[in-house]
């Protein structure tokens, strides 16, 4: 009985992975193809991005800051709290910047995306769409999926920058170190790699957070109580794959450029 | 009376061709036992064919398996004459288009007007704004809400909601029509309100169309009754009169139990016929 059930469960597994790839590769594949719902793209870009952009700017900043008070502690009994700087951007840049502007986003956007597409779904609306002659995965999914890329991209950039910020008003008024040793430090360690890092992990995660939102919203059954369990599903998702692909990223990123 | 339609490798293929929709032995499953088994029937041009049924026997999968929103198990569907069966989804939208669907609950989209809901085919068409505008309103004039063209779906009532889905299905002069409960959950006023226009549309345009229903009383209405343009309204045929191209079927476990003329259904000996009558 418990054999039965193990079996069947990972048999759903498989299936689910298999429907999510072939579901995100044909709507990243529409981009190649006529007709393409820009209207709808920067609908979305603005959602997504400018809707996100305070609480990306606010979780930055405290971030940074965070960073510069922990890190000022601990790099102060080694006499070496004037590479403050170096640690705060290198962190931000690397990891923190792309990570946790994902997570925000993906706590906001996946969730928004499950439950609007799961809701178009349990009241036919999806199905009138299907019916009036129009791709629903066209013109909701594939505007989604490459607002949220091009958006997560900037976001972290500002992230990045207000979490530099973030640290170096900690670093001036609270630790009262000199601001522009804090800037040099901060630039002067920071190569090219560093900041490829950080600018290719938000294209994945962009890609992740609205796939994974769309696909689970796409597939909501069970009326109300349905989406709210595609909503759970997309963002506990969403957040597990975005720190797992951090993961894969970095030890690739890590092995190229050491 | 047709109990036990022609199985589908008897069905002459003109038939087939000339019809707006054809089923062939059509079986769908989805987890479990099948919903729809064996199913086989045809609309030809100017046809109205009123689906009967208890709920939760398949009446709204037979209707979605019509224009390719569900795809068959097996057996073969005919749309326009084309086999979509096994049809991919994307040579699909052309055929759908030729097709007004009317859902359940209306299936409004939310966050678009009551403009944007009727003219969603047009705008996605590039259709001029003016042109728009003229064809909403003249769509909205004939279901009696031209005075909704600028509200949201949300505040509008149930009966209006589906009224303004009948305006998005007939904007685009359908070659096919397909109605999934039109009147469910709507009092008795308001669902006559709707079925008069069913039969306007019927009478006036002469569309082929498919209606679900559970409701009897609507469906006799559809047939006993036509469309007076010069009073404007529904008015009832000659006593013993019916409309000859409004015929039934009747769908009881996932089969066709019935398939015939309103005078053929109610003189059917089916035990389950008879019940539902009764």
């Amino acid at each position: 009985m418990a054999f039965e059930k193990i079996d069947r469960s990972a048999k759903e597994l498989v299936l689910t992975v298999q429907d999510y790839f072939l579901f995100s590769f044909r709507a990243a594949l529409n981009l190649f193809s006529r007709p393409l719902y820009w209207a709808d793209f920067i609908v979305q870009s603005d959602i997504i991005g400018v809707g996100s952009a305070t609480i990306v700017i606010f979780a930055g900043f405290f971030t940074g800051g965070v960073l510069a008070v922990q890190s000022a502690a601990t790099l102060a009994s080694f006499g070496a709290t004037a590479v403050t700087g170096r640690f705060v951007a290198m962190s931000m840049i690397r990891e923190l910047g792309a990570v946790l502007t994902g997570i925000m986003v993906s706590g906001r956007n996946a969730s928004s995306m499950a439950s609007e597409l799961g809701s178009m779904v349990v009241t036919e609306q999806i199905d009138a769409m299907r019916a009036l002659g129009v791709d629903p995965i066209r013109k909701l999914v594939t505007p989604r999926i490459y607002a949220t890329v091009a958006m997560l991209f900037f976001l972290t950039i500002v992230s990045d920058f207000c979490g530099i910020l973030g640290g170096a008003a900690v670093t001036v008024f609270m630790n009262g170190q000199n601001g522009t040793q804090y800037f040099s430090m901060a630039y002067e360690y920071l190569h090219y790699p560093d900041i490829l890092q950080g600018l290719v992990k938000p294209l994945l995660f962009g890609f992740l957070i609205s796939s994974i939102g769309c696909f689970y919203g796409m597939r909501t059954t069970g009326g109300t109580q349905g989406v709210g369990r595609s909503t759970i599903q997309a963002v506990v998702w969403a957040s597990v794959m975005i720190i797992f692909s951090d993961l894969l990223v970095s030890i690739l990123m890590v092995s190229i450029f050491s | 009376m047709r109990a036990n339609p022609m199985p589908a490798a008897e069905l002459p293929t003109t038939d087939t061709k000339a019809a707006v929709v054809a089923f062939h032995d059509v079986t769908i499953s989805f987890e479990g036992p099948p919903v729809l088994r064996g199913i086989s029937f045809s609309l030809g041009p100017r046809e109205t064919r009123i689906l009967l049924g208890p709920a939760g026997v398949g009446k709204s999968v037979l209707l979605k398996a019509t224009n390719g929103l569900i795809c068959p198990d097996s057996g073969s569907i005919y749309l326009f004459g084309e086999d979509i069966s096994s049809m991919k989804e994307s040579s699909l939208f052309a055929l759908r288009a030729r097709t007004g669907m009317v859902f359940q609950e209306g299936a409004l989209f939310d966050s678009l007007s009551v403009r944007d809901n009727v003219a969603y085919q047009l705008i996605q068409e590039h259709v001029p704004d003016d042109e728009i505008d003229r064809r909403v309103k003249e769509a909205l004039l004939f279901v009696g809400l031209e005075h909704t063209f600028a509200l949201f779906p949300g505040s509008l009532s149930g009966g209006m909601r589906r009224r303004v889905a009948i305006a998005r299905a007939l904007i685009h002069n359908p070659d096919l029509l397909l109605y999934d409960s039109p009147t469910g959950g709507l009092d008795p006023v308001t669902s006559t309100t709707i079925i008069e226009l069913i039969v306007k549309q019927r009478d006036f345009y002469k569309t082929p169309s498919i209606m679900v229903t559970h409701r009897l009383q609507d469906a006799f209405t559809m047939v006993t009754h036509r469309y007076d343009s010069e009073k404007g309204a529904m008015v009832p045929l000659p006593e013993g009169e019916t409309d000859p191209n409004t015929t039934f079927m009747m769908l009881n476990e996932g089969q066709m139990i019935f398939d015939g003329s309103i005078h053929e259904l109610v003189a059917s000996q089916d035990p389950f016929v008879r019940e539902f009558l009764e």
